[in-house]
């Protein structure tokens, strides 16, 4: 017999918070841990010989009290700006291009469905390009998309979001046409039946239906358009958001290795932030009007 | 044979009409080289380059397979340790896909500050890293989602929870399993590329595409892309592969 | 008088006991059922009659009450193999063959390849299914994967069978047809069989006894006796099929009427 949803949602999301934290604490400990006993025994396993994997000296390994530390330190010497606040305004421009990148992609995606739930020769032709679309490592392009970008009508964040939309639109597109066409040849029949011109089936029975498989694309979508951007960034050197920062503290690495951590770090936050987002986005559209998933 | 014919034919078609139409655009609207370059252009390049892209693509594909290994089997090897303690596995597959949503591939430099710039294993570690989440989330989706008629058959049948292991759990993860690596494969080379511009030896796929890039060598780049595409495409034809031949069992389907 | 097949006494099945949703699914359940006899749990939706279904094989641990089977304890019978049970689905490994899904029970008791082999061979001619051993299931019609969920069922020849709904989700022509098979079967190994259904007329063909069960909380509100002796497909047209359609029929209205 059910439990009033509301109880148990909190406390399924009670217990997911404690669970992170747990783990969060977990592993901070582990890596002071590795640390201390790295140091302890001068950088080997104990009662070996044998070195351990990662040198656990504060140049490679900082501790994770001075990684929170150097947030509250200013970027550079003359600003006042402190490093906190840089990677709050770095992420948010990176959010900025996975947004823009989240929408072209979705668009393009959704589109690509309708042509293909419209089109046999077109599903037949198109999907297996779709599917090997992402084998292409188009990413490794993001130098050339950037220059070609900016050469024509693009700014350079402009052409980072392109680069997201490119990882996006391929979920939305598998998985809604796999939506689409997921009513049963009875409810295409009823449709018929009422001489339901095509964009009504479409629009009525076909897009609701496939609701439970736009969701999770959606999801996905979201996660990667974020992924997508960093990755754009980091590819093409586009600067102002958390992939450029990331390569900037690289590259400078020894001048200050939790600077590194921090962003990356943040950029992890950032990932995490937009899945929570769309999960309780889709959690709000979709409350009730879904089986629960067995498990 | 009409099958055949109906699933090779379209994609055939499309493929084809779409490189001509890529050669034809370029020609008849002049656009500039740099900007696009044709899809004969590149041909040539890869001809002409192959003796550097030859050795750029084996040294990264070396990386993206050593690493897709290693990450599939420890994806896979955790999901089937974590299936005997349900409570630790249930804390820890909500957090997997929630580390799977984070840019794991921005790593790189910290793999890079602990192996060293030049060890191959740095961005070895990022291909791990990266394709271990979705294998273990997959697999461990196969090992629990198992029809609940399937365990009271087995349970009526007075079986051990090793022989559902072994007769249930893992035959039902078998399919999960494989998709994850028909996800793995070209994430692997993605990883692998986007590591190299954190650095280290310049004689890979990513290196190349930066440097010929900034000398706007466009074509060079093109048909670097082009080799780091075939391993891609390469590694994800054996994932389908493995995919038909472990499932034998499967309704075959037309994959693309 | 030998040791019943099946034997249930002073049975009680509470869910989410001491709770806000406690939910009273059986209460007082005596019931024996002799072996050789066909039996039919019937009874509306949510009369608890798939629950005592799997009490009896185990799969459920009643809140009070004995469950015995062939005189042991029901764990005891569950560990000893006692039974074989089919399911409304088919349940069949779709990674196995189909005389490997029929040689799943004896490979867990431990048989030779030869024996169970030999054996597969045997149940699949018994459910007229020779020659499709090597089949995968998706390659079967629902119910030839209802006949050989029923083959390993019976692979290794339980003197019990437990069947839940086995032949709900088929057509109407193919359920009769698999119940005049089933009872050529049931008729040649001389099994007990416990059958829960919520078809009166599946239930008035196949049974030698037909337990009528009433809803919230399950109770056993009639035990009807058929014995339409010797059936084929033209019993179901026989004037006695009818009485006793119709007089399960009744009992069942009756609870009904309890509850409107």
């Amino acid at each position: 017999m059910p439990v009033p949803p509301s109880r148990s949602r909190i406390a399924a999301a009670t217990r997911q918070g404690v669970t992170i934290v747990v783990a969060l604490a977990l592993l901070a400990g582990v890596w002071e841990g590795y640390k201390a006993m790295g140091t302890a025994t001068g950088g080997v396993w104990p009662g070996t010989s044998i070195e351990l994997l990662v040198a656990p000296n504060d140049l490679i390994m900082p501790h994770v009290q001075d990684i929170w530390g150097t947030l509250w330190e200013p970027v550079q010497r003359e600003r006042d700006e402190i490093l906190a606040v840089f990677l709050l305004k770095s992420a948010g421009f990176t959010l900025l291009e996975a947004a823009a990148g989240f929408a072209v992609g979705v668009t393009v995606g959704l589109l690509l469905a309708v042509l293909m739930l419209r089109s046999k020769v077109a599903e037949r032709g198109i999907l297996p390009w779709i599917n090997i679309s992402q084998t292409v490592p188009l990413i490794a392009l993001a130098p050339i998309i950037v220059t070609w970008g900016v050469s024509t009508v693009l700014s350079k964040p402009q052409a980072v979001a392109l680069i997201a939309s490119y990882l996006t639109f391929f979920p939305v597109a598998v998985n809604g046409l796999r939506g689409l066409q997921s009513p049963t040849r009875a409810d295409v029949d009823l449709m018929r039946s009422l001489a339901a011109p095509w964009r009504a089936t479409l629009f009525k029975l076909r897009f609701p239906a496939a609701r439970p498989y736009l969701f999770p694309a959606f999801k996905l979508a979201a996660t990667l358009s974020v992924v997508g951007a960093i990755v754009g960034e980091i590819s093409s050197g586009v600067g102002g958001g958390l992939g450029r920062v990331i390569l900037d503290f690289a590259s400078r690495y020894t001048t200050g290795p939790p600077r590194l951590y921090a962003a990356v770090v943040m950029a992890a936050v950032l990932g995490l932030f937009v899945f929570g987002l769309v999960s309780v986005i889709e959690r709000t559209l979709l409350h009730g009007r879904t089986q629960p998933t067995l498990t | 044979m009409r099958s055949r014919v109906e699933t090779v034919w379209p994609p055939l078609a499309f493929g084809v009409g779409f490189v001509g139409l890529w050669e034809g655009a370029v020609t008849v609207f002049r656009i500039r080289e740099f900007l696009l370059p044709k899809p004969s252009s590149i041909w040539e390049a890869l001809l002409r380059e192959w003796p550097s892209l030859r050795i750029a693509g084996w040294e990264t594909g070396q990386i993206a397979v050593a690493g897709l290994v290693v990450g599939v089997a420890s994806g896979a090897l955790l999901a089937l340790v974590t299936t005997r303690f349900t409570g630790f596995r249930d804390s820890l597959t909500p957090m997997a896909v929630a580390i799977n949503a984070t840019p794991i591939i921005a790593l790189a430099p910290i793999f890079n500050a602990w192996f060293g710039l030049t060890d191959p294993r740095s961005n070895q570690a990022v291909v791990v890293a990266v394709v271990f989440f979705p294998v273990f989330i997959n697999t461990a989706r196969g090992l629990t989602q198992v029809e609940t008629s399937h365990l009271e058959l087995m349970r009526s049948l007075a079986a051990s929870e090793w022989t559902i292991l072994t007769r249930v759990r893992i035959p039902n993860a078998i399919p999960f399993f494989v998709t994850s690596l028909r996800l793995a494969a070209p994430l692997s080379v993605i990883a692998a590329i986007v590591a190299e511009y954190f650095g280290g030896p310049q004689n890979r796929i990513g290196p190349v595409i930066t440097q010929n890039a900034s000398f706007a060598r466009y074509d060079n780049a093109w048909a670097a892309i082009v080799v780091a595409s075939a391993i891609g495409l390469g590694l994800f034809a054996l994932a389908t592969l493995a995919e038909r031949y472990a499932t034998p069992w499967k309704e075959p389907v037309h994959h693309p | 008088m030998s040791v019943p097949a099946v034997s249930i006494g002073a049975l009680d099945m509470t869910f989410n006991a001491g709770t806000r949703s406690e939910v009273t699914a059986l209460t007082s359940i005596d019931l024996d059922i002799e072996p050789g006899e066909f039996v039919s749990l019937i009874g509306p939706s949510g009369c608890g009659k798939s629950t005592l279904l799997r009490i009896i094989a185990d799969l459920q641990i009643p809140t009070t009450g004995t469950v015995s089977v062939f005189g042991k304890a029901a764990h005891q019978a569950r560990l000893d193999r006692d039974y074989g049970m089919a399911f409304q689905r088919a349940a069949l490994f779709d990674w196995r063959r189909v005389h490997a899904n029929v040689e799943l029970p004896l490979e867990l008791i431990g048989w030779s390849k030869e024996e169970r082999e030999a054996r597969a061979r045997e149940m699949l001619a018994l459910v007229k299914l020779t020659g499709f051993g090597d089949h995968y299931p998706w390659q079967l019609s629902g119910g030839m994967q209802q006949r050989v969920a029923i083959a390993r069922a019976l692979a290794f020849r339980p003197k019990l069978l437990l069947m839940d709904e086995p032949f709900g989700a088929l057509d109407e022509m193919t359920r009769e047809h698999m119940q005049t098979e089933l009872l050529r079967i049931y008729g040649e190994l001389g099994t007990t069989v416990v059958f829960v259904t919520h078809s009166i007329p599946e239930a008035v063909f196949l049974s030698s006894r037909v337990v009528v069960l009433s809803a919230r909380p399950g109770t056993i509100h009639s035990i009807i006796g058929v014995d339409l002796g010797s059936r084929d497909e033209d019993t179901r047209e026989h004037a006695d099929f009818f009485e006793k359609t119709t007089e399960v029929r009744e009992a069942l209205r009756e609870i009904e009427g309890d509850h409107t």
